[in-house]
């Protein structure tokens, strides 16, 4: 067995009655149950919970109820996370019932879900969440025995004692439990002794998706809620000049028509910060159909953005982005795309004389490759919950890193971060669009403005118009083969709108002689974002399937040629 | 606005709305009945499929006047406690990601299903073609309806 650390500190097993469960929700139920319980089993739940720590807690009848810390948008960590959890408290998975973790970074750490980080990140502390309280379990039943606490073993939630013959339930121990002081270390399992990680478990969600239970961002509702829409400029590169909202507001259902900044002056904006349209006007009504038919009389001018430049403090540090003016088109970018890939471009890595190997080549293989801008598409359209009551605030949306928008909400709205609850429904589809979470910061401030609960929705063309799209890329490769069909040099040359998607130093860089990557980019208005690693997978589609094309036109398999480590 | 009564999932409902009002947004904002889904609004996606006399309709783009006194059925109504054949067979493919589509595909699923009880390949692809699920669930969404033809003519 493998002792660690534990690292999860005293002061995160804070009881919480926050975390009993959707208070504010009608119909919406946080809780999914692993066994496909009926609404009735569900209700005959426990009398009393014992919090053991911020991840579980443990019913006197012995059901656990198993917080998962990360928003869920369909990879099934709803299943996956509390699986971890599972585990290590060794507890029967058909006594799990599983409830979305609010946002709460004291309680929960790094609540991402995105990047493929959300197992490789939540391995270890949730394991160790479960095996924690296994181990207090272990001491409750050693002190209340009275027997050493290394004879205590456990067998799917129950503790047992094998010479004094004395077993209990985990909800047995569980009040004893949860008065002990959080071991400082604890043994986790062998990978060989797991009975629930690695395999099959089924979507615990699945039975109510297919019921169509309400459990989306689009779903959740409050008593007095209202609707709200926004209205962005008609393309990149435009803002804001002046709105006449008369014959929208007179509209059957229109409450108000309201115009919102984004960002409070000075603010330093993160690398989610993302958006290209940081004014807009927002229209508020009864219902959906009513403020959607009103936006259609909204009548907004709008004026061509003034070109800038801004530091963005990402996950690489700062870095300077240039945002030009001027609208921008199709036509547009493939010029300026045929004029850059004409061109040197900067060189980034050479090796060898790659020059040379071209002008002797017996032959030149060349192929390009290019992606375009592409929107993500949820099936959900980006939409957010807020009601902003004073200094209080209340979001519910589906949302894939909700700790990185709480300092922007906090400036835009001028409240105290720690005034900010935030509920993480499931999300309709996510794929990095909903790690840009500019429409919270909407919604709370259109919240703000009229008073109001309020839940904004967008619609399927405002989602699709609004940027943050999967790059423009293009690739050039150039590859130099001698007589013997020998690889004597590789050229590549790529670009992209406003990034570059090289990766000077990958494959085959170093395993040739003669190698040289070039890179060009064009700065744009149109914002881009993560959309399953962009220029990682363009790169490696384009570089595959040029290698492809050169064993092809060399006449052997491409694993064949003398690629010199 | 106009006063309807509407047959929805077995009972009547009285809203009173625009006539012009799709029954998406009757059933969402105003019956409360959510799991019908808004995804493009224009037809395109089939995430709002429901039922009319049990043939599958749009509901973005059925106005609440076109209703009438059909029968509606949503995802809801479909059954009491997810044992219609189709979402007996959704549960044991474990068919979602997401989720988003899967009320749609499955409403979908049970009409055609309803109509064609031992469908083709090439038919089960022809009938779930204008159902888009993002994540791409397309594998299992067919495997569930074949099983579901299966076992609703047992």
């Amino acid at each position: 067995m493998t002792l660690i650390k534990t690292s999860i500190g005293r002061r995160s097993f804070l009881k919480s009655t926050a975390l009993a469960g959707g208070g504010m929700m009608l119909g919406f139920n946080w809780l999914a149950s692993c066994k496909g319980k009926t609404e009735e089993e569900i209700l005959a739940m426990p009398k009393e919970w014992f919090e053991i720590n911020s991840y579980l807690k443990i019913g006197d009848n012995g059901v656990v109820t198993i917080y998962t810390p990360n928003p869920e948008f369909g990879q099934n960590i709803r299943t996956s996370m509390p699986m971890l959890v599972a585990e290590e408290l060794d507890v029967d998975w058909e006594n799990v019932i599983v409830e979305q973790a609010p946002y709460h970074a004291e309680k929960y750490g790094f609540q991402f879900t995105g990047g493929s980080q959300g197992i490789r990140a939540r391995w270890e502390p949730l394991r160790m969440a479960g095996a924690s309280a296994r181990q207090m379990l272990r001491e409750a039943a050693a002190q209340t025995w009275q027997v050493p606490l290394e004879e205590i073993t456990t067998v799917d939630g129950v503790l047992h004692h094998k010479t004094t013959k004395n077993s209990a339930g985990y909800g047995e121990m569980a009040s004893a439990a949860a008065k002990l002081t959080v071991p400082e270390e604890v043994q986790l399992k062998e990978v060989k002794d797991f009975k629930i990680i690695g395999k099959s478990r089924k979507n615990v969600d699945a039975k109510d998706i297919v019921r169509g239970k309400p459990m989306f961002g689009s779903d959740y509702r409050t008593e007095g809620m209202l609707i709200a829409m926004i209205e962005h400029p008609p393309a990149f590169g435009m803002t804001l000049e002046s709105v006449d909202d008369a014959e929208a507001k007179a509209m059957p259902g229109i409450k108000d028509v309201v115009t919102i900044k984004s960002f409070k002056e000075g603010f330093e904006k993160g690398g989610f910060d993302t958006n290209a349209f940081p004014e807009l006007v927002a229209i508020v009504g009864n219902s959906s159909w009513e403020v959607m038919q009103a936006k259609k009389k909204l009548k907004v001018a709008w004026k061509p953005i003034t070109g800038y430049s801004e530091t963005i403090a990402g996950f690489r540090g700062k870095e300077t982005k240039n945002i030009p003016a001027g609208l921008e088109s199709t036509t547009t970018h493939q010029t300026k795309m045929a004029e850059l890939a004409g061109k040197p471009g900067k060189i980034v890595r050479k090796d060898g004389t790659p020059e040379a190997a071209f002008k002797n080549a017996a032959k030149i293989i060349e192929s390009s490759y290019s992606a375009p801008f592409l929107a993500h598409n949820s099936m959900e359209p980006l939409n957010a919950f807020a009601h902003v009551e004073g200094d209080k605030v209340k979001i519910a949306a589906p949302i894939q890193i909700p700790s990185l928008i709480i300092p922007t909400l906090a400036s835009s709205l001028g409240i105290p971060a720690e005034n900010i609850d935030m509920e993480l429904p499931r999300m309709g589809g996510g794929f990095g669009r909903k790690a840009y979470a500019h429409y919270v910061v909407e919604a709370a401030l259109i919240s703000q403005k009229v008073n109001a609960p309020i839940k904004l929705m967008y619609t399927r063309e405002d989602d699709m118009t609004n940027g943050i799209y999967r790059p423009t890329y293009q690739a050039t490769y150039r590859a130099a083969l001698d007589e013997h069909n020998n690889l004597t040099a590789l050229h590549i040359k790529a670009g992209g709108i406003p990034e570059s998607p090289l990766f000077a130093n990958r494959f085959p860089a170093g395993a040739l002689d003669n190698y040289m990557a070039q890179e060009w980019s064009i700065d744009s208005n149109i914002t881009i974002g993560a959309f399953r690693a962009p220029r990682s997978n363009f790169m490696a589609g384009a570089e595959q399937s040029f290698l492809d094309e050169v064993a092809e036109a060399a006449g052997r398999i491409l694993f064949n040629f003398d690629w010199t480590y | 606005m106009a006063t309807f009564n509407l047959k929805i999932n077995g009972k009547t409902q009285e809203v009173d709305v625009n006539p012009n009002t799709p029954m998406l947004w009757v059933l969402r904002d105003h019956l409360k009945l959510v799991g019908t889904k808004y995804g493009c609004g224009i037809a395109q996606c089939g995430a709002c499929t429901v039922h009319l006399d049990g043939v599958a309709v749009r509901a973005c783009m059925t106005t609440i006047s076109a209703v009438g006194n059909q029968e509606v059925t949503t995802i809801e109504g479909l059954s009491e406690n997810a044992d219609h054949p189709v979402q007996k067979a959704w549960l044991e493919v474990d068919v979602p990601q997401c989720g988003y589509c899967q009320a749609g595909q499955i409403m979908t699923a049970a009409a055609f299903l309803e109509k064609n009880s031992n469908p083709s390949d090439s038919e089960i692809e022809m009938a779930m073609n204008g159902n888009i699920c993002r994540c791409g669930t397309y594998t299992r969404i067919k495997k569930a309806v074949k099983i579901a033809a299966k076992t609703a003519n047992v």
